[in-house]
This record gives structure tokens, C-alpha cells and sequence, in this order.
């Protein structure tokens, strides 16, 4: 039984990549494997990558340990931009689960749609999502900050340790379930909040900080806009489940 | 039971010490019994198989003269760096956290002379474990604590872990008085606080996607380690075909006497199933896949003795993992510190707290000066006689079966003292040739 591809049996030919004059190298999936654009990028001979035709494949520019601007120009599969480290990521297109999950540090960008458990376990690096994203959204977040232009869906930021979580539209039930020292701000609806977590007075320095995390994500209108910040509310942990006791039963 | 001193006392079977006990903590704390260790349970084992030395239908080897190699690689199927291990006793997940520095270090020292693996746990790879340990293993679990890419790359081989003997589908807490500074700082939480370890992993769902997952983690290092995928024994046939078609290069299974850092006590003895009922099962499916030593099975939960280690593989298993064994030959409940586990209300023999980290040995605790009694240098040497004689024990019984190799151990070379056990190993009743469930009584 096989495992599924991407192995260097299938490795494509050279012409399938290739470098214009400013120094961008090109990789078209149409015929280039996932394979040869992850090793070509885990030893990088060109600081910026075009990704064409990616057409959902799955693993696409996972495991970057340096800072190359790679712009992948469709849509892609599980876990793109996974364990990200340096680099600076974009997916003109929508992306499948786990999009940039533990990401070290880096941007990655997608101007579609997520699907779930996008920036799962992230540590660091800024992760945005134009679009929507849906259930689990920064689910095990650890240090990652993500900014959500549209809704995040049901069980976001489950059991999120650290960083902050950015939602500009609405939230669905469920969210901040087992919440540790995360940060949410949500601008729309929130659904039933998950055990543990609760809304928190939005001081000044939060304001600021929603401010610059929307900067941050490019979205300076929201940011310099003092009517749409103060739309925001916060979430985080009440921290009551940070000790076991049998008396909170009902909340495991 | 009755008592010995003519009284007719008689202690219920169903109401046992060890359960009222159990009866009156609930009732005086509201909190069920978190531990560590495994199953105490009896439980059909190894113990309940013999081997057939060679006489008359079969050839030995000359012990201490002819050779029995022992040499294991694990990870080939799809990996361009196997492992290459001279021994196939390894050593099983634990995380820094559950344990001390010094009991890491011990153990990465003491594989690394022998020439066997170690493996890191929930909470990450510290650098000292990389820097004792000649060859590693790196989990992938579902917290993902200080989940690192860098690790992933320093890694010998990548172990998905599905769940554990201990607790299949239970995931984990480690109580906030073994977290340290450090212990919170790799896992991204505040000290102190109890860290729940999740049942599921955050990124994939199923077994296709865990393919999907797999495939990740051979693009992010470039397929040149083998990937593991652990599961605790319990619909193991299942679980080893699904593992396999996920694309595992090694399958690990744990059984229900493999050892945990903190459990419910309920978890431990009340699911999952013995290691010896896992393995045929195991087995079963790789072989039925055309795979089985091609896809390598490591097993574990319960190995003590060369005598564990050769049944294991007679039974079908490539290589098998120790845990709780290599806590004791640490040092782990050793009557030296018979005074001191008194006072904290255990005894030697019987200490299994590992959760509250009081630990007098010192090993499975983040107190510095318990852990300072135990030195690295010892505990390693510790643990490379102790696994030379687990090795050397196992040569000598594959020799007495005829075996130049232990992997050349097989069922034939086995049989039964239990009828359970007969079943579940799926190897005959001694003197008979009744396998139940298989073969005519």
C-alpha cells in the first residue's frame, strides 16, 4: 500500500520550474510535484517563488525556515504554509485544513476562505484570512496571532494557550471552550461561549492592541477607525479550570 | 481470603483492601485516584507462554559460542534514513516533565551505549535529551507542547501518537505541582496551572487525515525519517491497518500494562487490553497486508525480562519499547529510599505518585533537589546493563530455539500455560495442540 505522493519517484523535470528576470522563481504544480517545490524551497536558491496551478494539493510550502516571499496563486489542500518559520506566505485562494498550523513565526496570508483548524497550535507569526474561516479556528493556539476578516465557526480557539485571535465578523458557539491566556476580540455575533470563557472589559491598551493587529493584517481602515474598534469585544479565561476539582464536574 | 491467625476472618474477594480503600478516598476527597504506573491487575501476560527449546525435532545454538544477532531496523518502507538499532529493546515515550533532566538524560545515555533509541514525550525535545541520545525519537502528540520544526529536524524518526496503553482515548493531565518554570515555559502555560494534555490531535480527524498529516511531515523533512504511528491496544487489528494505509512506517502498539505518568486509576485498569492479546492482532493485519516486517511492529506495556523481549518477538513484534522497567533499573522504588516513601505514604514496591512529583528517587519529579540524587552518569550506566542483560537474555533463548537472530523467533516456538492466554496469544495450550477460537479441541 502506498503512501500518498509527493515522494521524489515522482519528481517532475526541471523545466518545470524556472526564474524570470527579477528573480522570482516560478514552480507550476501542473506538472512539478509537491515535492520538488518543498525541497527547492527548504534550500532555497531564489528569495521569491510564484506557485502556480497548486489545484488543492496538500503539504504546499510546508516546513519554510527562512524568509522567502512565496505567492501561491490558487487554491491549496491541508496544511499550506505548516510549521512556517521565517517565511512570508500568500495563497491567492482558499485554503483546506490545518492552513499554517505551528507556525513558528512569519506571515501567511489568505485572501479566500479557511477551513478548519486554521493556525492549529501556531507559536508565533501572523496568520490572516481575508475571507472566512470555519470550525476551530486557532483551536490549541500557541502564541500565533490571527486575524479572521470574515466569521470563525464553532469551537475556535479550543484550548488556546497564547496569542491572539482577531474575528471581524462572528463567532460561533463554542468559542474560547478551555480557553488558557489567549486574547480574542470578535467585532460581530458570538454564539454560546465555551466553558471557561467569558468577556472581559476592553481597556484602552487592548483597543490599541486590536489596533495594530488589524494594521498588522493590512486592514488599516478597521484599524484607524475608532467606531469599528469599539464595536470589538473581548473574550479570554476566567480561569477556573486551571486546577482540577471534582466540584467543577460539570464543566470537564 | 481468610487471615492467618485463627480468627476465621475473611476478607471479601469483590471488597478487597485495595477497594475500600478506594471506596472511602472518594468519599472523603470528592476526587478520584490519579496515579502513575500501569495496570496492577492481574492480567493474562507473558508469564502464561513457554518456549520449546530444541531437543530431538529441533537444532539449538551453542550458547556463548554461536552467534544470535539482535541487530533491528526500523522505518524502511518509505524512509530514506531507517533506523538502525543493535538491539530491539528501546526506549519508550516519556516526557521531561513527567520526568527530571537527570532521568532524560540517564535514559539517552544508557540507550546510546547500547545502540537503541530513546523518545521524547508530551512537553518537546530539550537539548540535553538531543545531546545523550545517539539516536531519537521525536512524538508528534495531540497537545503538541513545544512542537517544533527544528526538532522534527533534528529527529532520527517522527512518532505520531494516537494514545497510549495506559489510557487509549484518554489524553492526559499533568498536575501543576510537577510544572516548573521551564516545564510551563516549553509548554507555552503559566506554571502551576494543570495542564491538560487533549485526547485528539488538533489537525486531522480520521484516518485520512491522518495520511494527509503524515505526507506534512515527510514534506517538512524532506522523507528521510521513518514515521511512527503509537496506538494503545485495544481494537488493534483495526488500528494497524488503518495506521498502515495512513502510511506508517513503523506501527507502535502499547498495551494496557504500559506505564502513564498520571491516569484516573478507573482509566488504567479498565481500558484497553493486554499487550498479549494485541499482538496477534497486530500481527494479523500486517500480514494480511503483505507487510508484516516491512512495516515494523514495536511493542509494548509490561517488559521486564529477555524472556518478555523474546516472546514479543515470537510472537511477531520487530522491537519493543520499555518504560516502567527503566524506571526501576533507575532507581525507581528502590528499598534505599524505603524511609522516605513511607513518609509520603507509599512504600517501596508500591510507589506509583509519579503525578505528584515528590518523587525520593528523583525521577519522576521537577523538584531540583530530588533530582539531583540521581545522577546521569550511574542512571545511564544503570540503564545500559540493564538492557544488555534484557538483550543477552533473549539471545539465549532464541539459541535454545535454534535462532541465529532474534527476529527469527515465531509462534511455533511457543505455547500456552493458560487457556486465556492460549486464545489471546494465539499460540496451543502446552501439551495439546488447541489453539482456542482456531483449532479443534
Amino acid at each position: 500500500m502506498a503512501a500518498l505522493s509527493n515522494h521524489p519517484d515522482d519528481t517532475a523535470s526541471p523545466q518545470d520550474s524556472a526564474r524570470d528576470g527579477a528573480g522570482v522563481h516560478t514552480v507550476d504544480l501542473t506538472t512539478a510535484t509537491v515535492r520538488t517545490l518543498n525541497a527547492e524551497l527548504h534550500a532555497p536558491t531564489a528569495r521569491r517563488y510564484r506557485v502556480l496551478s497548486p489545484r488543492g494539493a496538500h503539504a504546499v510550502a510546508v516546513g519554510v525556515d527562512d524568509e522567502l516571499d512565496i505567492h501561491v496563486e490558487g487554491d491549496v489542500g491541508y496544511y499550506c504554509g505548516g510549521m512556517n518559520q521565517g517565511g512570508t506566505i500568500v495563497v491567492d485562494g482558499s485554503a483546506g485544513p490545518g492552513l499554517a498550523e505551528n507556525m513558528m513565526s512569519g506571515t501567511v496570508r489568505v485572501r479566500g476562505d479557511a477551513s478548519q483548524s486554521a493556525g492549529a497550535t501556531a507559536r508565533g507569526g501572523l496568520l490572516v484570512v481575508e475571507g472566512t474561516a470555519s470550525m476551530r479556528c486557532g483551536i490549541s493556539m500557541k502564541g500565533v496571532d490571527i486575524v479572521v476578516g470574515g466569521d470563525v465557526g464553532p469551537m475556535s480557539a479550543f484550548m488556546a494557550q497564547a496569542g491572539r485571535l482577531v474575528v471581524c465578523g462572528d463567532a460561533g458557539d463554542g468559542l474560547g471552550d478551555s480557553i488558557y491566556e489567549a486574547r480574542l476580540y470578535v467585532r460581530g455575533k458570538v454564539g454560546a461561549l465555551g466553558a471557561d470563557c467569558i468577556e472581559k472589559e476592553i481597556r484602552d491598551e487592548h483597543r490599541s492592541e486590536l489596533a495594530e493587529l488589524l494594521t498588522a493584517a493590512g486592514m488599516t481602515d478597521l484599524a484607524g477607525d475608532p467606531a469599528a474598534l469599539a464595536e470589538f469585544r473581548r473574550f479570554g479565561s476566567a480561569r477556573r479550570l486551571y486546577h482540577f476539582t471534582s466540584e467543577r464536574s460539570g464543566s470537564y | 481470603m481468610s487471615t492467618s491467625d485463627g480468627r476465621g476472618l475473611r476478607e471479601s474477594a469483590t471488597f478487597d483492601r485495595a477497594t475500600i480503600a478506594a471506596i472511602q478516598h472518594a468519599a472523603e476527597t470528592g476526587v478520584y485516584d490519579i496515579r502513575g504506573w500501569g495496570a496492577k491487575r492481574p492480567l493474562p501476560h507473558f508469564d502464561d507462554l513457554l518456549f520449546l527449546g530444541a531437543s530431538m525435532s529441533r537444532y539449538p545454538l551453542e550458547g556463548y559460542r554461536e552467534r544470535c544477532d539482535t541487530d533491528v531496523v526500523l522505518g524502511d518502507r518509505h524512509a530514506e534514513r531507517p533506523l538502525h538499532l543493535s538491539t530491539p529493546v528501546t526506549i519508550a515515550g516519556m516526557s521531561f516533565g513527567a520526568l527530571s533532566a537527570q532521568a532524560k538524560e540517564s535514559l539517552g545515555r544508557g540507550a546510546s551505549e547500547v545502540g537503541t533509541s530513546t523518545t521524547t514525550g508530551d512537553g518537546g525535545m530539550t537539548d540535553e535529551e538531543r545531546g545523550h541520545s545517539k539516536t531519537l525519537v521525536y512524538q508528534v502528540l495531540p497537545s503538541r507542547y513545544g512542537m517544533n520544526p527544528d526538532h522534527l529536524r533534528a529527529a532520527d524518526a517522527i512518532e505520531v501518537v494516537l494514545g497510549q496503553g495506559a489510557k487509549p482515548g484518554g489524553g492526559g493531565m499533568l498536575l501543576g505541582q510537577k510544572i516548573s518554570d521551564r516545564v510551563a515555559g516549553m509548554r507555552t502555560l503559566p506554571p502551576g496551572i494543570d495542564q491538560r494534555s487533549a485526547c485528539r490531535h488538533p489537525d486531522w480527524t480520521g484516518p485520512d487525515d491522518l495520511a494527509i498529516k503524515i505526507l506534512e511531515l515527510r514534506e517538512i523533512t524532506d522523507w528521510q525519517k521513518p514515521i511512527y504511528v503509537k496506538v494503545g491496544a485495544t481494537r488493534t487489528y483495526y488500528d494497524v491497518k488503518l495506521a498502515v494505509a495512513a502510511g506508517a512506517d513503523v506501527v507502535v502498539v502499547d498495551g494496557m500494562q504500559g506505564g502513564t505518568a498520571a491516569t484516573q486509576e478507573v482509566f488504567i485498569e479498565h481500558v484497553g487490553i493486554p499487550i498479549l492479546a494485541a499482538i496477534p492482532q497486530a500481527v494479523q493485519a500486517l500480514s494480511e497486508l503483505g507487510l508484516h516486517r516491512k512495516v515494523q511492529l514495536v511493542v509494548s506495556g509490561g517488559i521486564r525480562t529477555g524472556a518478555d523481549v523474546a516472546k514479543a518477538m515470537a510472537l511477531g513484534a520487530d522491537a519493543v519499547a520499555i518504560g516502567t522497567a527503566a524506571l526501576i533499573a533507575l532507581g525507581d522504588n528502590d528499598p534505599r529510599w524505603a524511609k522516605e516513601y513511607e513518609s509520603i505514604g507509599s512504600a517501596a514496591g508500591f510507589y506509583d505518585d509519579f503525578q505528584d512529583g515528590r518523587d525520593p528517587a528523583g525521577i519522576t519529579t521537577q523538584d531540583p533537589e530530588l533530582a539531583a540524587r540521581l545522577d546521569p552518569l550511574q542512571g545511564g550506566r544503570r540503564i545500559a546493563n540493564y538492557l544488555r542483560v534484557l538483550t543477552l537474555e533473549a539471545q539465549t533463548i532464541a539459541r535454545a530455539c535454534g535462532k541465529g537472530h532474534l527476529l527469527h523467533l515465531e509462534p511455533e516456538d511457543l505455547v500456552s500455560l493458560t487457556i486465556e492466554a492460549a486464545a489471546m496469544a494465539r499460540v496451543p495450550l502446552a501439551g495439546t495442540s488447541w489453539i482456542p477460537g482456531r483449532t479443534p479441541l
